[in-house]
């Protein structure tokens, strides 16, 4: 184990890597490949060969070598970059200007406000489902706001770092409401839309199994056709994340005709991702949105924000940058969260906007409450 | 004289509009009953298609004459019944299909770009065209012109490939892919065929490498493997890594198609193109490619329409092209649950273009007389 750190050493040297963790992996990967453990005697040995060999790896790892870190990278780049979907109802998606929208969207913003007090600075990055994670390793984005659900192989495995949960998602069930039933434990026997390879079609079975009630699966591949099969009743029952049965309710033509059972039957956290390993970006993008839960918790909106400057509660002062240092500490203008309130607003706000229950989305606070009004929406105080 | 020179008429039942109807759609009883049935599905279908696209259709404004912002204000949402595509959605995003997401004071510049594929793809289609010379230099310079007009550069401010969307996506994508492809095809099919083991041997293993792969995986390979072999100064562009791998794709399929067109040839044409003295690239150049791309056409313009549909692709990277811009419209709670009028539009769209390509063939065919036999005998 010492000689392969002191490996890594060797060839990275003094470079520091944050090019990729796909580069410093492939690096590794090669490494191990090529070099095995009699290269590595006679290098220490002091083979010629191996010094030229390392000579070239130095230069390898001069080219994936960069500066301090993403948020000078993103400083004098002047814009942030950051991944968002294809197009997600309420969370990310192009409006009729083509601005992104979406509490994804607001994210992002929200990041782009703290670093340079101005919600244009972002450009949004398109991603898929495959494309996400290899976009974010390979740095050409900064941040992932892009409904990913935290899970301990992504954060870990992966090399990424989950700063938060925007979104307190799960699998739900909608039926159409003729048929009459109010709780998913009465679907005994119902056909049910799921979409195959999924964990959607593992919950379900897991829940019908613990219920004791039998079901009949009805394989779909894309959200589309879920909706195309409910709606044309070859299924009883369709079955995904509530956020995307939100959705797929308001597309019908009579979303009256359909409703959405109380059950959830998973845990689904969306939040925005940073690339492990870079904790003061990852600061960044934890307390932008943090800060944006706190100023709901403390009721400061983006109306409000200017009389609450002159407020007496000392962690209003704190968060919007009247005392205390906090903006400095992020390396970030002492008046960042006070701009976030300003420019995009607090959480709530950003939440009616996007998929509450003004919007056709429709999807009530629930677990997104904060965790004083019955929801687990929860900050670490602001001191 | 006169009676014996008179030309006695065919009957009436075998010429003229009766004939035709008689011989291609009631030639016999079972060819009778399948030409009603078919009129039948389309008396059917014609208008309740017209209905749905044009008459009950909202364009701008719904049924009580408000314009539409929403799909809540569609005619068919507001009275089900009633009302057919709410085309709406297609008139207030079509800026965003045409240029994805292209900044408004520069968009001249894409119009000016498609004028200018029209006018350079004019010399090309039409070989009578006057001064078809100096259209053809244009031609030729058109690729870096609109590389400045689109991206930026010599005065024009820079619009990064990021905004780009929509048709001028699929267009740049399927233009320079095709145009690309052609060339390093030809030469691949030449170096297969190449008696210099080297050439033949890496010619065939690119060709099937790239053939044996989906363009799935080659996007993938754009996009995720190309940046890591880079250093961090040089960071190529999204569009281009793609671009990239779609013309690799094309052009190991092209390089087939050509080499089929080569062997068509008889070998008394390589004979005696060499009796005449002629070196390798003059043979090849004068007297064997002209045959060969001549006999090519049809499954050239084939393997074009396909990838030129394949781009669509593109969308699995995070490129929003035509398609991608007609989900991502999907997407917008405003205009949720209006998937059959963009994905009509969507394929309408793609229709024309690849109908076009496949006329335009056809005449070339004709023009070109490919299909009588040519060579030795």
């Amino acid at each position: 184990m010492y000689k392969q750190n002191l490996y890594t050493q060797i060839i990275v040297g003094n470079f520091k890597l944050n090019k990729s963790i796909i580069g410093i992996n492939l690096l590794i990967c090669y490494r191990e490949a090529i070099f095995e453990k009699r290269y590595l005697n006679n290098y220490l040995n002091g083979e010629n060969n191996m010094k030229k060999l390392l000579s070239i790896f130095a230069v390898v790892a001069f080219a994936f070598s960069a500066h301090a870190g993403t948020l000078d990278d993103v400083k004098n780049r002047g814009f942030l970059k950051c991944g968002v979907t294809t197009g997600l109802a309420g969370f990310a998606a192009p409006d009729d200007s083509g601005e992104w929208a979406g509490l994804d969207a607001d994210m992002c913003r929200a990041v782009a406000v703290a670093v340079f007090g101005d919600r244009s600075k972002v450009e949004f990055i398109t991603t898929t489902g495959k494309s996400r994670f290899p976009t974010l390793a390979s740095g050409e984005v900064d941040m992932l706001a892009r409904n990913t659900t935290w899970t301990i192989s992504r954060d870990v495995n992966l090399g990424f770092e989950f700063v938060g949960v925007n979104f307190y998602d799960g699998q739900g069930f909608m039926v159409p409401s003729a048929l009459g039933v109010s709780s998913a434990t009465e679907l005994d026997g119902a056909t049910v839309c799921i979409q195959t390879g999924t964990t959607t079609e593992l919950n379900l079975a897991d829940f019908f199994r613990l219920n004791g009630i039998s079901y009949e699966a009805l394989p779909i591949e894309t959200n589309d056709e879920g909706k195309e099969n409910l709606f044309a009743g070859r299924c009883d029952v369709y079955t995904t994340d509530a956020s995307g049965l939100s959705s797929t309710r308001a597309a019908a033509s009579n979303p009256d005709k359909w409703v959405v059972l109380p059950e959830i039957i998973s845990k689904e956290p969306l939040g925005p991702l940073v690339r492990h390993g870079d904790h003061q970006w990852g600061d960044v993008v934890r307390w932008s949105l943090n800060a944006m839960i706190i100023a709901e918790e403390l009721g400061i909106t983006s109306e409000n924000v200017d009389a609450q400057l002159s407020s007496n509660v000392p962690e209003v002062l704190r968060l919007l940058g009247v005392e205390g240092n906090y903006g400095e500490m992020l390396e970030l203008s002492n008046d960042w969260a006070y701009q976030i309130i300003k420019q995009i607003g607090n959480y709530s706000e950003s939440y009616e906007a996007n998929v509450g229950p003004d919007t056709p989305l429709e999807i009530a606070r629930g677990l997104n409450a904060l965790w004083t009004q019955g929801g687990i929406l929860y900050a670490p105080p602001f001191r | 004289m006169n009676e014996m020179n008179e030309v006695r008429k065919p009957p009436v039942a075998t010429t003229g509009i009766i004939g035709w109807l008689r011989i291609n759609l009631f030639f016999n009883w079972t060819n009778s009953l399948i030409t009603l049935f078919v009129i039948y599905c389309l008396y059917q279908f014609i208008p309740w298609i017209l209905d749905w696209t044009i008459f009950s259709a909202d364009f701008k404004y719904n049924y009580l004459g408000e314009k539409i912002t929403n799909q809540e204000m569609c005619s068919r949402n507001l009275d089900p019944e009633n009302g057919g595509a709410c085309w709406a959605v297609i008139y207030v995003r079509f800026y965003q299909f045409i240029y994805g997401f292209y900044p408004k004071v520069e968009v001249w510049r894409v119009n000016i770009a498609y004028a200018m594929l029209a006018l350079a793809l004019l010399p090309l289609l039409y070989a009578k065209l006057p001064y078809r010379k100096y259209f053809l230099y244009f031609t030729y310079i058109f690729p870096v012109i609109a590389y400045f007009l689109l991206n930026g550069g010599l005065g024009f401010t820079e619009v990064s490939t990021n905004k780009w969307g929509g048709l001028l996506v699929t267009l740049v994508l399927g233009c320079t892919g095709i145009a690309l492809a052609f060339p390093i095809g030809i030469m691949l099919a030449l170096g297969r065929r190449s008696k210099l083991p080297v050439i033949s041997m890496m010619c065939t293993l690119f060709i099937e490498f790239i053939r044996g792969v989906p363009l799935i995986t080659l996007l993938f390979f754009g996009m995720v493997m190309l940046p890591l072999f880079l250093p961090e100064g040089i960071d190529m562009d999204g569009l281009v890594r793609v671009l990239v791998a779609v013309t690799l794709f094309q052009s190991a399929y092209m390089a087939e198609v050509i080499r089929g067109g080569l062997q068509a040839i008889p070998p008394g044409q390589y004979e005696a193109a060499k009796s005449l003295g002629m070196s390798y690239w003059r043979m090849n150049l004068l007297i064997i490619l002209p045959q060969a791309i001549r006999i090519s056409i049809p499954p050239i313009v084939n393997t074009s329409i396909g990838l030129f549909k394949d781009t669509t692709l593109v969308i699995i990277v995070g490129i929003l092209d035509l398609l991608g811009i007609g989900r991502g419209t999907l997407a917008d709670t405003n205009w949720l649950g209006l998937s059959y009028e963009i994905y009509f539009f969507v394929s309408l769209v793609f229709f024309i273009f690849t109908f076009g390509m496949s006329r335009y063939s056809l005449y070339l065919e004709k023009k070109l007389k490919t299909g009588i036999n040519m060579g030795a005998d």
